[in-house]
């Protein structure tokens, strides 16, 4: 009672949150399960399994193409979605929203097509320590290409980047800098917005990603003023396979396409081609309707459940973690930037984190143990794994004691 | 937690905390890498063969304690095997923690690694270092991946 009123009015209902999550009741090796395995994907909401499957036994046709009631119907929802990601990222238009299957294609539709026009030899491209390997391994390809150079921002010990040292790596040479927006090694909420503004005084664009910011935020891309972000359905409590690229159209109108094939053309003759306009001429072949669908209406969940009131409760539990986890003797959590999201990195001293997963997954505890596709942080920090717990607005505070005393258990049996 | 404990065996345990023949042997005649990237597992064996003969294992690295029990067992008991015996052991070995045969009294203390047959996901871990000692017999020099 006394908690219950403690709360701020803008609360989140967690207990109505978790009754609209099916999967949340499940046992897992006879336990309850208690998902903490967020950054790495999320489980889905009734109201996005309903659309998926509204959409399929309802309406579901091929897009743009057709003059029936169920193509016409199709694309009403599928253009509706884009509208849909347009004011989730409050973009100026829909043109700027191209549907991706995720944020690997989305960087990778950049890299391909913004950078490698334009990039000579000995031009810099601008990254951090903590990138995702899918903000990485793009750039070096392209850097392979054209024979420009990847330039890496380094991370201090406490998991935040050297503002200092960004500063002194831009230069005339820099053609864009890409950067994490959310470290989802980490948890580490970069300052993207003066780190923006610095790029920009130096006229280089920036691409952000979004992967891990955009399940825990609310998204403004014209305030960030980023050239390019990239996110993740999958991530947002929608399907996978889709995923969104937003970019400035005076980019994306100066960019060529990237693949070729039907939607994506106004004429074809063998002799000439002529492209769609945009977002069209980012999108070859039948795109995955149902799964443009089903992020809208997981991004209306979660602006309907509330962003901010999301975003506080995982703050919430994320710093009752991080208090508990102190105490444990034996335990190091690996990333204690001032400003994190969602994520908790952690090890316990001589169990390998695959063990600790394993441990947990008996208690029903789902975490991810290993280097979260970014080995050069492992690198960094001298660890070849991690053992990472990470939070989506269905958790509650009882999750993060039973991970507390799956951690006790590990302890105790290795110990 | 009972499934735990067919898995983590005290006998896996024990072997994780104080790995036996965990050294480089400066005398050995094979030797090769092992890289597990999922769980980021690193091994390094060391196999001294004289006349088709094992006459000493020894390895290093960095891993989960599956890895490192199943790295160490393997060590104690390929002492004294010649090559073939090995390679059969091997097999007997895969089998059993892929859940295609039972324990039997030919590969000793090995048994206790019978629980990973119910972790799929941790077959890897306990071959690692039963790879590389075969990378390293056939005088592979690219080190092995399991994934
Ligand atoms: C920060 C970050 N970037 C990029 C990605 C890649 O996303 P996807 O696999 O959905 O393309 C992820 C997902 O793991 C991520 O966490």
């Amino acid at each position: 009672m006394s908690a219950a009123m403690t709360l701020p009015p803008t609360a989140l209902d967690v207990t109505a949150v978790r009754a609209q999550f099916p999967i949340l009741q499940r046992t897992i090796h006879g336990k309850p399960l208690v998902y903490l395995d967020n950054a790495a994907s999320v489980q889905k909401p009734q109201a996005v399994i309903d659309a998926i499957s509204g959409c399929y036994q309802q309406y579901y046709a091929n897009v743009h193409r057709g003059v029936h009631a169920l193509s016409e119907q199709s694309t009403a929802a599928y253009e509706g979605a884009r509208e849909t990601v347009r004011q989730f990222l409050n973009a100026a238009s829909t043109q700027e929203i191209i549907f991706t299957r995720g944020t690997t294609e989305a960087i990778n539709l950049v890299a391909a097509s913004f950078a490698r026009p334009r990039l000579q030899p000995d031009d810099e491209i601008v990254i951090s320590a903590i990138e995702h390997h899918s903000n990485i391994v793009p750039w070096q390809m392209v850097c392979q290409q054209t024979g420009a150079k990847l330039r890496v921002i380094p991370v201090l010990d406490n998991g935040e980047l050297d503002q200092q040292a960004f500063v002194e790596l831009l230069n005339e040479r820099t053609r864009l800098l890409g950067l994490i927006h959310v470290s989802n090694a980490l948890g580490t909420v970069n300052p993207v917005q003066p780190m923006i503004a610095q790029a920009h005084a130096r006229g280089i664009p920036v691409l952000l990603d979004g992967a891990q910011a955009a399940p825990h935020f609310s998204l403004d891309v014209q305030a960030l003023d980023c050239d390019f972000y990239a996110f993740s359905g999958h991530k947002t409590y929608g399907p996978s396979g889709i995923g969104v690229l937003y970019g400035k159209a005076e980019w994306l109108n100066a960019m060529p396409p990237w693949q070729g094939g039907g939607d994506m053309i106004r004429s074809v003759t063998f002799e000439h081609t002529e492209y769609a306009p945009l977002p069209y001429k980012f999108e070859a072949g039948t795109p995955h309707i149902a799964g443009a669908i089903g992020l809208a209406a997981a991004l209306d969940w979660m602006c309907s459940t509330g962003i901010q009131a999301i975003a506080d409760h995982e703050q919430d539990l994320l710093e009752y973690a991080t208090a508990q986890f102190r105490q444990i003797p034996g335990v190091r959590i690996i990333g204690q930037a001032a400003e994190k999201s969602g994520v908790l990195s952690f090890l316990i001293d001589g169990v390998h984190p695959h063990d600790i997963a394993t441990v947990f997954d008996q208690s029903g505890v789902a975490i991810r143990a290993g280097h979260h596709c970014a080995q050069p942080v492992m690198e960094r920090f001298g660890v070849p794994a991690t053992a990472r717990a990470s939070v989506a607005a269905y958790n509650t505070r009882e999750d993060i004691d039973t991970l507390v005393s799956a951690v006790y258990h590990v302890k105790e049996l290795f110990g | 937690m009972d499934n735990l404990r067919d898995l983590y065996q005290e006998v896996i345990l024990d072997h994780n905390k104080r790995p036996r023949n965990f050294r480089m042997l400066e005398s050995c005649t094979h030797r090769a890498d092992g890289h597990n990237p999922l769980c980021g597992d690193r091994v390094t064996v060391f196999v001294e063969v004289d006349d088709a003969v094992i006459k000493a294992v020894t390895f290093q690295g960095q891993g989960c304690a599956i890895s490192t029990a199943s790295a160490s067992l393997m060590t104690t008991m390929l002492t004294g095997k010649t090559v073939a015996e090995a390679e059969r052991l091997f097999g007997q070995f895969y089998d059993l923690v892929t859940g295609h045969s039972q324990p039997s009294s030919a590969m000793g203390k090995l048994a206790v690694l019978a629980g990973v047959r119910d972790y799929p996901s941790r077959v890897k871990c306990a071959t690692l270092a039963w790879h590389a000692v075969q990378a390293a017999l056939h005088n592979q020099t690219e080190p092995v991946v399991t994934e």
